[in-house]
């Protein structure tokens, strides 16, 4: 068996929506969003690799090294609200997050 | 030898870019105390990029690679953007320093965050498009969070980084789709592969979809809209003031850049999705506020129903759209800044309040500004001859034009609903007992730009030609 195109998207796809699952459906920890996003921001990038290799253009290669650099400042600036947000809190679990509502 | 590309086109984001970190420079440097030094420095660094944007208002030119545009339609949205964060900075300074956020570290993330917003309304490519984006939401994630020690503003920095990403997410799986399906990323490249005579790719048509959820989120449009009212009430009053105006002119001028130059050739595959957008965001922004008691919350939704009516310009899919929404959100500016203004000034003794009975017999206690909210009230409302009643008339004229009828019937409806909760505002501060009194320092920074924003309010019918021709002028830009 080869391995084609649509084997890597149907695994980005796969892993994409675990990432937008893991957002919405975890009630526990805020630790576990941020890796759903950046699950989400990986399944992007094996895409965009993919696509890259079978067009035989160099773009999609581009396009993910750029992902990978806003994703880890993403993940600092993620982090660092995470800390400020404890440090007022005492807490991060996803059901506390609800002062504000209506 | 490598060839540099043309720089002077992107003159004001390199001005802004290399002033920031001059200003952070000077910030470290002179400590907690520069906040004033630096932020009047920012505000003259925000008008001399509105100026570098003037020279090559009328000329489209294209640089780095394709990557980056400069045409009037970006320089009509630039100089309201950058006004737009100019002012904010005007009247929060003293906010921040009542409130004790005395950090110079305020003004810089704003001029960042204008950076990146400029970024977006040049980019013409999809990666140029995400990293203005990103550039810009980082920034305002930060700033969301900046009231560190309350938990008020740091779940709503949390809130909104959390959906901002998400979003991200969804924009860059669709550009990866799009990329994929066309071969390239530049907005020509994709206009020209799917302008063929077969039918369009389904996974281009997947991707498109995925960006525009992802743009959705970022004008905050309805059904994408769930964080905007935390983020609104929870962050301190001056960044609600700067996330109404600024962010949402960008996200929107990007929209617009998006359909119209990458996907014009299947306008009618997008025009549904934005009419569904269009009219639940005036449906939910104008019943959803009906019962709201914090001014910022109840703003929030207004800012939601006028994204609706900026979306029904962007529907019609016609240079009469696009030039309806760019006069749209020169007012939106205008009335936004002015209101904002005086919600920073509602201020007692004990701290600042943000709750509409606060309100109560203002008109007794203090009249002009009673008398200015209630303008930047009616404006909201639409009511003639104010600014706010020209905003929606365009937008509904080009919709009507373009056989959208139905769409502007919803909108007048939907603007008849939320003139009731505008004017229960004005009916709080002219018709109910005093409450305590405000407090009368306001500072002449909010006192000059309430004044301004109320009298371009007022006045807007008297010379309203200087901005419509620009606004046409603009839009003719996107249709060459």
């Amino acid at each position: 068996m080869t391995i084609g195109l649509e084997n890597y998207l149907i695994v980005a796809a796969i892993l994409f929506t675990l990432g937008i699952f893991g957002i919405f459906l975890n009630r526990k920890n805020v630790i576990i969003i941020l890796m759903s996003i950046e699950l989400m921001l990986l399944a992007v990038n094996i895409n965009l690799v993919a696509f890259s290799v079978f067009l035989g253009n160099l773009i999609g290669q581009v396009f993910a090294l750029f992902v990978l650099t806003v994703a880890a400042g993403e993940a600092a600036i993620g982090l660092a609200i995470l800390v400020i947000y404890f440090r007022n809190r005492g807490t991060i679990a996803v059901e506390d997050i609800s002062q504000m509502k209506g | 030898m490598i060839e540099v590309p043309a720089l002077l086109p992107a003159l004001p984001e390199i001005i802004l870019a290399i002033g920031a970190l001059a200003l952070l420079m000077l910030g470290v440097f002179t400590g907690e105390k520069s906040l004033r030094t630096v932020s009047a420095l920012a505000v003259l660094l925000l008008l001399a990029a509105a100026a570098a944007v003037l020279p090559g208002y009328r000329d489209t030119v294209v640089t780095f690679g394709g990557m980056f545009v400069s045409d009037s339609f970006g320089g009509f949205c630039k100089i309201l953007i950058l006004l737009g964060s100019a002012l904010s900075i005007i009247i929060s300074v003293d906010y921040l320093e009542r409130e004790n956020l005395k950090r110079f570290e305020y003004p810089v993330l704003i001029v960042l965050a204008t950076l990146g917003m400029l970024m977006m309304v040049s980019s013409n490519d999809l990666i140029a498009l995400y990293i203005g984006l990103e550039t810009q939401s980082l920034a305002l994630y930060v700033m969301a969070a900046f009231s560190r020690d309350s938990a008020r503003s740091t779940e709503a920095g949390l809130k909104y980084f959390v959906l901002g990403a998400l979003s991200s997410g969804m924009l860059l799986y669709g550009s990866s789709l799009i990329y994929g399906f066309t071969g390239g990323t530049s907005f020509s490249l994709i206009a020209a592969a799917v302008s063929g005579s077969g039918p369009v790719p389904i996974g281009v048509l997947l991707g498109l979809v995925f960006v525009m959820a992802g743009l959705a989120f970022k004008v905050s449009a309805v059904p994408f809209h769930m964080w905007t009212p935390d983020v609104y009430e929870g962050a301190p009053t001056p960044v609600t003031a700067f996330f109404a105006v600024a962010p949402k002119i960008a996200a929107m001028a990007l929209l617009v850049r998006t359909m119209f130059g990458a996907f014009p050739e299947i306008s009618d595959q997008w025009q549904q999705i934005l009419v569904f957008l269009s009219i639940a965001s005036m449906v939910v922004g104008a019943v959803f506020a009906i019962v709201q008691t914090n001014i910022k919350r109840l703003m929030a939704y207004s800012s939601i129903g006028h994204v609706g009516y900026a979306l029904m310009g962007v529907a019609t899919g016609t240079p009469d759209g696009v030039k309806s929404v760019l006069v749209y959100l020169a007012i939106y500016l205008a009335m936004n800044v002015g209101a904002f203004a005086l919600i920073i000034a509602m201020r007692r003794k004990d701290g600042a309040t943000e709750s509409i009975a606060d309100l109560a017999g203002l008109s007794r206690t203090r009249p002009a500004m009673a008398f200015a909210l209630a303008i930047f009230m009616f404006s909201l409302a639409g009511i003639p001859p104010l600014a706010g009643f020209f905003g929606k008339f365009y937008v509904f004229i080009a919709a009507i034009e373009a056989n959208l009828t139905f769409l502007a019937v919803i909108g007048a409806l939907a603007s008849a609903v939320s003139a009731f909760y505008y004017l229960r505002i004005v009916k709080v501060m002219y018709f109910d007992e005093p409450a305590d009194a405000f407090d009368v320092n306001t500072g002449r920074g909010i006192t000059a730009v309430a004044t301004v924003s109320a009298l371009v309010t007022l006045l807007f019918f008297v010379f309203p030609a200087p901005i419509v021709g620009a606004a046409a002028y603009a839009a003719q830009s996107l249709f060459q």
